[in-house]
């Protein structure tokens, strides 16, 4: 591996975890129920994040197994990303107050 | 650019993209700027992904390309064409593959049978067992909602075959990490991991799959952060946490609404609650369509219960369309939502926003509930065990203590019902044989189109 200049060790991925942990819960606390479907979504496509992760993973293959796993990796990444995101964006885009609209 | 130089680059560029999601999701948590709250979210994954192909030591490319490709049309293509009323089953599948994506980061690094130390082995062995589970659990659950499977499996011990795989996979996960094996001994893990997705997933019922893909959503999340933590991707990391905690946090609220625990979920699989109900006494009184639209012309105030048998009909177009003519008329209209209206929470805001209407006119229960009492007219459609008072008075009642809306106290109730039968649950509902309530029984699209022309008629 190339010399990295993010170094996560123990303490450090622990205090990581709490802190957006923390954020994760404050921001849904506060969500009326209207947008929970939208919002769950909205979680799902952020989580789509794995796509990264999972470029990263088949760059550094080597072996066939490797790249083919790496390969549906990727691609299944790519469907959360893009899948959450399309269907997110449909179903906000939808939500109008009665200012807004008159359409 | 030297290699530290892109690395700086890379490394900014994931900051910026984490801090995107929060904002965005933070944007996401209030209908007025929830829109802007993806794009900003999106923004941050489209430079994230830009970036990763400058990331060092990588190879492979026409290969990554040709499955972000692929993998991007296909859920394009799906998520533009899907109706709003399978939304759930779409999530359900989305979630599903960043679980898969999660275990297949797991899988190429236990492969590849390196030693990075002990945190990272178990940290990856439990990325991949949970998205592994969160994988194929969420392709059972989209193959129950969207009817390719409805049959609920249940055997006797059930359970106890459940008990078995996971300590095999826990067993398999301790050997893989004392030993730094790979080959069969993963693939086994992975095998078992994939198993027990389906396991638990077959024996749930449709009713409670929601709670379900949301719990799988939360564990996706957690997958991604130990993922994230293997690779040394802070990106990853609060992505995935934040969507844990928040996915969490909303299968709990969820359950709640549902009357139900998360073990009860889990473990004893419902959706085929007792039958058994207590006797009620009085009848069901029908009405017809003429006389609820003169009804409603001249109330002060309605309240709009409506359910996911409206949206099975297809009538929240026709229902916007009724509103809008009592609007005209001067009558206080509002929708009051329960919580698990629709298949999912929310789901129904999501349908009448379909149906254009804003969403400052829809309320939900803890909103709504005092104003039943000042309602002349409750316009109950599609909706039944989430208006059923026995919810509130009846301890011996499955339902007893699940949070409904106090449909009853209005001073006239109108049930759109297709026929006499019972609610999904199959419990009797004591709001029906109330003296204030009458049925106007038909399709729910027809009804309201009648409504409709009851009301312009006067």
């Amino acid at each position: 591996m190339i010399e990295q200049i993010v170094q996560i060790d123990g303490f450090i991925a622990l205090y990581i975890f709490m802190l957006a942990a923390f954020v994760g819960y404050e921001i849904i606390g506060k969500v009326p129920a209207i947008l929970h479907t939208p919002l769950m979504s909205g979680s799902n496509f952020i989580h789509g994040i794995v796509l990264v992760g999972a470029m990263i993973a088949l760059g550094q293959a080597d072996t066939q197994l490797e790249k083919m796993i790496g390969f549906l990796g990727v691609f299944l990444g790519a469907g959360n990303a893009v899948g959450g995101y399309v269907v997110t964006e449909r179903m906000l885009e939808m939500f109008k107050s009665s200012k807004d609209k008159k359409s | 650019m030297s290699a530290n130089t892109m690395q700086l680059v890379i490394h900014s560029s994931y900051f910026i993209a984490a801090l995107l999601f929060i904002v965005g999701l933070q944007r996401m948590s209030s209908p007025v700027t929830a829109r802007n709250g993806i794009l900003w979210a999106g923004a941050g994954m489209v430079l994230a992904t830009i970036v990763t192909f400058l990331y060092p030591g990588m190879s492979n490319f026409t290969l990554m390309i040709a499955a972000i490709l692929s993998g991007s049309v296909i859920a394009w293509v799906s998520g533009k064409k899907v109706e709003m009323t399978d939304m759930p089953q779409m999530i359900a599948l989305y979630n599903g593959m960043g679980g898969g994506a999660a275990a297949a980061i797991a899988a190429i690094e236990l492969f590849g049978g390196k030693d990075h130390g002990l945190t990272f082995a178990i940290l990856a062995i439990l990325g991949g067992f949970i998205g592994a589970v969160s994988f194929s659990g969420s392709l059972v659950a989209f193959a129950k909602l969207q009817g390719f499977k409805n049959t609920t499996l249940r055997f006797p011990g059930q359970q106890f075959i459940n008990l078995i795989i996971l300590i095999g996979i826990a067993a398999l996960g301790a050997y893989i990490t004392i030993q730094h094996s790979s080959g069969n001994i993963v693939s086994l893990f992975f095998v078992l991991a994939l198993l027990l997705g389906v396991t638990m997933t077959v024996p749930i019922g449709g009713a409670d799959m929601p709670v379900v893909i949301s719990l799988y959503n939360a564990f996706t999340g957690l997958a991604v952060a130990f993922e994230g933590f293997v690779q040394q991707n802070p990106a990853m990391i609060i992505a995935g946490t934040v969507v844990g905690a928040a996915g969490s946090l909303l299968t709990q609220l969820m359950a709640k609404a549902m009357n139900r625990s998360l073990a009860h979920v889990l473990f004893s699989g419902f959706g085929d609650a007792a039958t058994e109900s207590i006797e009620v006494k009085g009848s069901m009184k029908p009405i017809d369509a003429t006389d609820v639209g003169v009804m409603m012309a001249f109330a002060n105030k309605v309240l709009i219960v409506p359910g996911y048998g409206m949206a099975v009909a297809q009538a929240q177009h026709k229902v916007w369309e009724l509103t809008q003519l009592l609007i005209e008329r001067d009558v206080d209209v509002k929708f009051a939502i329960h919580p698990v209206a629709g298949r999912m929470p929310g789901h129904m805001n999501v349908l009448l926003a379909e149906a254009g209407v804003p969403y400052d006119i829809i309320y939900d229960e803890n909103e709504i509930n005092s104003e039943f009492e000042s309602t002349d007219v409750a316009l109950i459609i599609g909706a039944n065990d989430v208006v059923n008072p026995v919810a509130r008075t009846d301890p011996s009642s499955p339902i007893y203590g699940m949070p409904i809306l106090n449909a009853d106290y209005a001073k006239n109730v109108i049930v759109v019902k297709r026929g006499q039968g019972a609610g999904f649950s199959g419990i009797e509902n004591a709001l029906f044989f109330l003296d204030q309530t009458r049925m106007l029984y038909g399709d729910g699209q027809e009804m309201a189109s009648e409504l409709i022309q009851s009301v312009k008629s006067i």
